[in-house]
């Protein structure tokens, strides 16, 4: 009985079997990076893992509501960033980007000082994934249906 | 599946159907852009900034679509040693690397306004980057292996294993903390207003019908070339032979 196997079955297996290490692998590395490719630290690691002071790292989250302050000289401004988890004060000397309001998102490159205030360089907004036109901010997402629906119409 | 393998065949569909994708994908992707460059309004916190979203976010999908569809193909080539697979393939990388590079630009310009930096390393924009390097690269291997008149399965390895990156860009902003934002639309939904999410998909539909209309033109192209060489070659040895005849004869 002759059971040959058929040259396109056979390099099929090959490529799947290629790939399937190749795959393997990939993850495999992605594993190892998970914490090294990441571009900024949220305030729960900071706070799991305090960084030495004076070391530059990147400190991402939220913008505190409320938490803006604006110091006497009119350039430095105080806020508090946080993950639901932690909380980070930071303080900016600089030009700060049009979309850094209360509850947005923020990266800052700077460091941490003794006390524990995070002294930006610099302030980078983070845009979140939604996307709203001007006239629906504030409304609930049935007031914007409402809305839609008579425009539509 | 074979009896697309047959090129004569492919160049009769081929003929009617490159112009009719070019031609609506200009049409839907003009009104696409009109529509939401004029039409759809401006964003809560970005303004008319926005409106760059109706050409970053179809070019990068596309971008991706292309070493996709690379990959797809180099399977196809390797396994099956499907003559049209490989021309596919090489057809696909120059729109592929125009679109992300598009995307690249575009996210670039975007980016100084809202984020206010024009360039991070971050996981996203970084695997983005990588990409463009790869089409570089494959573009530069396919052609020269197609100048020499070598076999393309060193390009097709090279496509197969590039394709790892486009699941990587892709889970980039899940995976890992980035500036980039995290996926607005996927399966469970859409984060987009709906009067941005539809001139959106107005315009994907639009650029992937150039897209297909591109690689289907490429593909003529490398066909007709192909065609051109073989006649030449043949001219060239018949003329070769009867040069041999001669010199036999000259001499006896």
């Amino acid at each position: 009985m002759s059971t040959r196997i058929k040259p396109k079955h056979q390099r099929l297996a090959l490529l799947l079997i290629a790939l399937a290490a190749l795959i393997g692998a990939t993850l495999l590395a992605i594993y190892a990076l998970r914490d090294q490719a990441s571009y900024f630290y949220v305030p729960a690691e900071i706070a799991a893992d305090p960084p030495a002071p004076g070391q530059a790292i990147r400190l991402g989250g939220m913008v505190e509501n409320g938490s803006i302050a604006m110091q006497a000289d009119g350039v430095t401004v105080e806020f508090v960033v946080h993950d639901g988890q932690a909380r980070v004060p930071v303080t900016f000397n600089g030009i700060r980007p049009a979309l850094f309001v209360e509850g947005s998102g923020v990266v800052a490159d700077g460091r941490m000082d003794a006390d524990g205030t995070f002294v930006a360089d610099r302030l980078l907004a983070k845009h979140d994934e939604n996307y709203t036109p001007r006239e629906l901010e504030g409304m609930t997402t049935a007031q914007m249906r409402e809305e839609l629906q008579d425009t539509v119409e | 599946m074979h009896i697309y393998a047959n090129p004569a065949r492919f160049l009769r569909i081929a003929k009617w159907l490159t112009p009719l994708l070019l031609v609506s994908g200009l049409v839907v992707t003009g009104a696409a852009l009109l529509w939401g460059f004029t039409q759809a309004p401006p964003d809560r916190l970005m303004g008319d900034t926005v409106r760059i979203l109706f050409i970053h976010v179809p070019t990068a999908w596309l971008g991706m679509g292309g070493w996709t569809a690379i990959a797809i193909a180099s399977f196809v080539e390797l396994v099956w040693r499907h003559p049209l697979a490989a021309i596919a393939a090489r057809a696909a990388a120059v729109p592929g690397a125009m679109f992300a590079a598009i995307c690249l630009a575009t996210g670039s310009i975007w980016g100084r306004p809202t984020w206010g930096t024009w360039w991070v390393w971050d996981g996203r924009l970084t695997s983005m980057l990588v990409l463009l390097f790869l089409y570089f690269g494959y573009i530069a291997l396919s052609s020269s292996l197609a100048r020499e008149g070598q076999s393309s399965r060193i390009a097709a390895i090279f496509g197969l294993v590039g394709a790892i990156n486009v699941p990587i860009i892709n889970r980039s902003v899940v995976w890992w903390n980035s500036l980039h934002q995290p996926p607005s639309i996927t399966t469970g939904g859409s984060a987009i207003d709906p009067v941005f999410l539809w001139p959106l998909l107005a315009a994907v539909v639009g650029f992937s019908l150039l897209f297909g209309g591109v690689v289907l033109a490429r593909m003529r192209i490398i066909l007709a070339d192909t065609q051109a060489e073989a006649r030449l070659r043949r001219m060239a040895q018949k003329a070769e032979m009867n040069a041999d005849v001669q010199a036999e004869g000259s001499v006896s």
